[in-house]
């Protein structure tokens, strides 16, 4: 289990309890936080549930996979610390990551 | 005005296979679908990408089983209307009227929806001032190359068409290919080919950076670019391109009166029809308690609801359920002569 809070782009912010386990996408989808579409349900084929992660956890996610870059060249508005929610799994070690939705998908 | 018993929306895979369900069945059917193509997601987001969870099939590709599934309902003869959104529904007596966005129009029974997550549009510029010069300067596909002639054009994007773009336009254009990385998505061979463009001169290579406004009045006359690192560049334009792939987007089904939750549409279990008469939904559109996502579960889904569409195509008529292994009917259908 792992606190992980998502600020949307109405500037709120949910802080939800996600299982070890389940993905930071699958967390969004599941307690219904808004802005995240996941469109092909977490197969890395759409860049929907595109986010941004709060600088200093970006070196603590695993690195990104073949793939995974090439699908943010898609996303609305990608930065140096976007990543796709799909891909980040959650575990303990994730206790407190903090990511920032964008205003849109596409 | 195409007369069919129904229409299908979406040549995925669930649509496809609902055809086949339909054509035993002994309906006849008609397939819209806004790709170029029949094959939906799978042709579209991974035709290379195995898929191995097909029963019976342990392992194959999404064009694979695209190819196979229209090898499927070949016998049925099975009419496509691709390029095509079907934009206007109207109730008609017992039928349906259909328009799409071509303009083709159906007289029907009944509809599957069977739209994936939706239609397939371009993605588009972040840039809000983009949207004033679409279809004039901007475009997200081409479809007359001749007018960039002599002209100079900005290319964004990292993935096979703006790379397979950027090298054609540099025999008759001016072509500056804008990245937001240093890496690109397209094949290796396409990558070597603009270095070896770039080297020569031929073309103008701006990586990290990032559309940061356009200017001009009536027609595009610069676009301003941003660095990684903050500087911005402005470079003549004559005309801006963007490849940034597909989104997907329910578009006008949304306007329907259909029982919508969450970007899908709402059915029973019994026969995936919706909360209007004759219009049923099936695949990763549709929405159910347990439902799931899966090619599988589609194809399940689109064989009761082509059951279902029967007592709207043929009323006074009783279906009777058959094995393709032992019915005449089935067999005669499927062309099997013996």
């Amino acid at each position: 289990m792992a606190k992980i809070t998502y600020h949307t782009h109405d500037n709120k912010t949910h802080t939800i309890d996600v299982q070890n386990g389940l993905t930071v996408m699958e967390g969004a989808i599941q307690n219904d936080i808004p802005g995240i579409d996941a469109d092909c349900g977490g197969g890395m084929a759409c860049a929907t549930c595109h986010v941004y992660v709060k600088e200093q956890w970006l070196v603590k996610l695993p690195a990104k996979e073949d793939g995974e870059e090439d699908m943010l060249d898609m996303a609305f508005e990608p930065k140096n610390n976007s990543r796709l929610s799909c891909q980040l799994i959650v575990s303990d070690e994730l206790d407190g990551l903090e990511v920032n939705i964008p205003s849109k998908q596409g | 005005m195409n007369k069919t018993d129904v229409l299908i929306i979406g040549a995925g895979p669930t649509g496809l296979f609902c055809a086949h369900q339909l054509g035993i069945i002994g309906l006849g059917c008609e397939i819209v679908d806004n790709l170029d193509k029949a094959g939906g997601q799978c042709i579209e987001l991974y035709p290379d990408k195995p898929i191995y969870d097909i029963p019976a099939v342990p392992e194959c590709t999404g064009e694979e089983l695209t190819n196979n599934l229209l090898q499927q309902i070949k016998p049925f003869n099975v009419k496509f209307h691709l390029n095509e959104r079907v934009e206007e529904l109207k109730k008609n007596k017992n039928r349906w009227h259909v328009k799409t966005s071509g303009g083709v129009e159906f007289d029907v029974a009944a509809i599957v929806i069977a739209g994936g997550v939706g239609s397939f549009e371009p993605r588009k510029f972040s840039v809000k001032e983009c949207e004033k010069f679409e279809g004039n300067s901007l475009f997200y596909s081409i479809k007359d190359k001749s007018i960039f002639k002599d002209k100079t054009i900005s290319i964004f994007g990292g993935g096979d068409s703006a790379l397979d773009w950027a090298i054609e336009l540099s025999n008759i254009s001016k072509v500056n290919l804008i990245h937001r990385r240093d890496g690109f998505s397209g094949a290796e061979s396409s990558v070597q080919k603009v270095k070896e463009l770039y080297d020569q001169g031929k073309l103008n290579l701006f990586t990290k950076c990032q559309m940061d406004s356009i200017i001009g009045n009536k027609n595009i006359e610069s676009v301003k670019i941003k660095h990684d690192e903050g500087e911005i560049k402005e470079i003549k334009s004559d005309y801006v391109l963007g490849f940034f792939g597909l989104i997907m987007q329910l578009g006008p089904i949304l306007d329907w009166g259909l029982n919508i939750d969450k970007k899908a549409v709402q059915v029973n279990t019994e026969n995936f029809e919706t909360n209007i008469n004759g219009i049923f939904a099936i695949g990763d559109i549709c929405s159910y308690p347990g439902k799931l996502k899966l090619i599988l579960s589609g194809f399940h889904e689109g064989a009761l609801a082509a059951r279902g569409c029967f007592k709207y195509a043929k009323p006074d008529e009783k279906l009777r359920f058959e094995f393709t292994t032992t019915s005449k009917a089935a067999q005669e259908r499927l062309g099997i002569k013996k």
